[in-house]
């Protein structure tokens, strides 16, 4: 079943939901082929029940240990632009959607949203223009983005601590 | 606490580096725990902090110690609370003052808990963390290194925690270039996380 997962991480971002549950976003993925709506919607005040989305099957939830299976289940994650909700689902190679809330006081977010984008590894927009978004995006202009490499760090931590590694 | 005056401590004796580990909130933990994850079992034991308001924080830490451990029946890790410094959307003099609040909260725990490093990326809650961490060594108990990580979501600017501990820290790492030329005393080394 063609999936979409959007995952707003630990804080809230009440206007991602209300905009991807609305009438216009639920046609433009119903035209898309999607049929099941996924939301982890942290501490919003916005919960939508299952069959809140004409057309659409929408499973809500606040939070869960992990959301790994969430991301490998979609076809397409759109998420906040938190770099941890980000970097799971590029590295877990799937078509991102990075919905940025150009309401939070120091809107950082932006930074690193505009250059993975510059870099092509995912799409953004803002929630005023998360339809026309969806009715009109090219997935397969999307390229991987190869993970960090935390070994450097590590490495780098034992050479400056004398610490001999076998 | 109590033990100010003591022998001073040499860092990382035994072999072995004792961690704080600052986990913020959300992506600020994430990021923080794959640094962890890479690091050998040679950092031990691993004190993790957390901001009080965050519960994703927990679950993940406790994930990432169950694989790291394996079936070693001896937990290396500790989890401790502290006040959050500073809520997304709060404003920064309101910020002050509950951050002057987590410091009453961090200085005993870091006296208790004394680390040899406190590794940290951005959340808020690390600037109390760390200078209680020197604190430590100005009072010539123990030398704690500071290590900041700057989150990878920094691309052009420092977060405002960044902008403190660059001058504070002894391993301050950027994941972007552009930050590198803005910061000279940084070190890159590429995306790390």
């Amino acid at each position: 079943m063609k999936t979409v997962f959007v995952t707003v991480g630990t804080t809230s971002f009440d206007e991602l939901i209300e905009s991807i549950t609305s009438e216009e976003a639920t046609q433009a993925l119903s035209a898309l082929g999607y049929k099941k709506l996924v939301l982890q919607v942290g501490r919003g005040s916005v919960l939508p029940g299952p069959d809140s989305c004409a057309g659409l099957l929408v499973h809500a939830f606040r939070f869960k240990d992990s959301i790994a299976e969430d991301i490998r289940d979609a076809d397409l994650v759109i998420s906040h632009a938190g770099a941890g909700s980000c970097l799971e689902a590029l590295g877990a190679k799937r078509p991102l959607l990075v919905v940025v809330n150009d309401k939070l006081m120091d809107n950082h977010q932006l930074e690193l949203a505009k250059q993975l984008h510059a870099d092509s590894h995912l799409l953004y927009c803002t929630c005023s223009t998360l339809t026309e978004t969806l009715r009109t995006m090219d997935l397969s202009v999307l390229t991987p983005f190869l993970p960090g490499q935390p070994q450097n760090f590590a490495r780098f931590l034992d050479r400056a601590l004398g610490l001999h590694t076998e | 606490m109590g033990d100010v005056g003591a022998e001073p401590e040499e860092t990382g004796k035994n072999g072995s580096i004792s961690l704080l580990v600052v986990a913020g909130s959300g992506g600020h933990t994430t990021e923080v725990l794959r640094l962890v994850e890479s690091l050998s079992l040679a950092y031990s034991p691993r004190h993790y902090v957390i901001a009080d308001t965050d519960k994703m924080s927990e679950d993940k830490i406790r994930t990432l110690e169950t694989s790291k451990n394996g079936m070693d029946v001896q937990p290396k890790f500790t989890i401790h609370h502290i006040p959050r410094s500073r809520e997304v959307r709060q404003s920064w003099s309101s910020s002050v003052l509950t951050t002057l609040n987590a410091l009453l909260y961090s200085v005993p725990l870091v006296f208790k808990l004394r680390p040899d490093m406190v590794l940290c990326n951005g959340p808020g809650t690390c600037v109390p963390l760390c200078v209680a961490g020197l604190l430590l060594g100005a009072l010539g108990v123990k030398k704690v290194l500071i290590v900041y990580v700057e989150s990878i979501c920094r691309v052009e600017t420092l977060s405002l925690s960044g902008k403190i501990l660059y001058h504070l820290s002894d391993y301050f790492f950027v994941q972007w270039s552009t930050l590198k030329d803005k910061y000279p005393r940084s070190v890159y080394i590429g995306r790390i996380v």
